[in-house]
C-alpha cells in the first residue's frame, strides 16, 4: 500500500504529486479525477466553499473505499485519494482520486465508483457561501 | 461518574454543530443505553437538533453503527449529518 495514499489536508492539492505516490514499474495506466470548486450553483454565484471532515474517521473511510475498489476490480493496483478541507476559493482543487492499473481496462468504472462512494459515505461536509447567505449541502439536496 | 451511568463524548459536525453552538460535549447516560436513547436525550436537551435528527447517521469510535448499538463508557459518538464531500 502506498504511503499517505488516503489523506485529508488543509493544503493545496497537486495532481502530479498524488499521481507520483502511485509510481510502480508494473503500471501502464493511471486515471485521475479532479474535483474543483465550481463558481455557480443553481444560478447563484459562489463566494467560497468551506469543507469540514471528521478527523481520523474520514481518512479511514477513504482507505475503506480504496479496499473496496481493489476487491472489486482485481486489475487496479493502487488507489490514492486526497481531500482538502477548510476554506476553498472558486477554481481550487477539492479532491483528487488517482488509480493505477497494468492496462486501461476498468479504470474508468473504478474511478466513477470512487467519487460516488466518497459522496455517499465520506464523513465530509461542504458549506456553500454566497454573497447573501450560506448553506451546508449534501448529495440529497 | 455516578453508579449505573456511563460517560460518552459526543461530536457534532457541519449544520448541527452550528445549530447547537459546539462541536463536542460530554454526556452521562444510563448503562445499557443505545445510540437511539442518546439521540432522544440530546434532542430534549438541544431542541435545535430536532431539525437534523431524522437525517443523522451515527458513528461510534469512528465506524458507522445503527441506532440499536449499545454504548459503553468512554465511547466517542459522532452525529453525522448527510455528507457532501467531493
Amino acid at each position: 500500500m502506498v504511503e499517505r495514499a488516503f489523506q485529508i489536508t488543509e493544503e493545496d492539492i497537486f495532481v502530479d504529486a498524488v499521481v507520483a505516490r502511485l509510481a510502480d514499474p508494473a503500471i501502464g495506466a493511471v486515471i485521475t479525477f479532479v474535483g474543483v470548486v465550481r463558481g455557480v450553483t443553481e444560478g447563484r454565484q459562489v463566494h467560497y466553499l468551506e469543507y469540514e471532515a471528521y478527523p481520523g474517521m474520514a481518512e479511514s473511510v477513504l482507505r475503506q473505499i480504496g479496499d473496496e475498489i481493489r476487491a472489486r476490480w482485481e486489475t487496479i493496483r493502487e488507489v490514492a485519494i486526497v481531500h482538502r478541507v477548510g476554506r476553498l476559493q472558486v477554481g481550487e482543487t477539492a479532491v483528487v482520486i488517482a488509480l493505477s492499473a497494468a492496462h486501461r481496462h476498468e479504470v474508468f468504472d473504478a474511478v466513477h465508483y470512487a467519487i460516488d462512494r466518497i459522496k455517499e459515505i465520506g464523513p465530509i461536509w461542504k458549506k456553500e457561501v454566497w454573497a447573501d447567505g450560506a448553506e451546508w449541502r449534501s448529495e440529497g439536496g | 461518574m455516578t453508579n449505573g451511568q456511563i460517560a460518552v463524548k459526543v461530536r457534532f459536525f457541519a449544520a448541527p454543530r452550528e445549530a447547537i453552538g459546539t462541536g463536542e460535549i460530554e454526556v452521562e447516560i444510563p448503562t445499557g443505553s443505545t445510540v437511539g436513547d442518546l439521540i432522544d436525550l440530546l434532542t430534549e436537551e438541544y431542541p435545535a437538533l430536532r431539525t437534523y435528527t431524522r437525517f443523522i447517521s451515527v458513528a461510534v469510535n469512528r465506524g458507522y453503527v445503527g441506532m440499536q448499538n449499545v454504548l459503553h463508557d468512554g465511547d466517542e459518538v459522532a452525529c453525522l449529518p448527510p455528507v457532501g464531500g467531493g
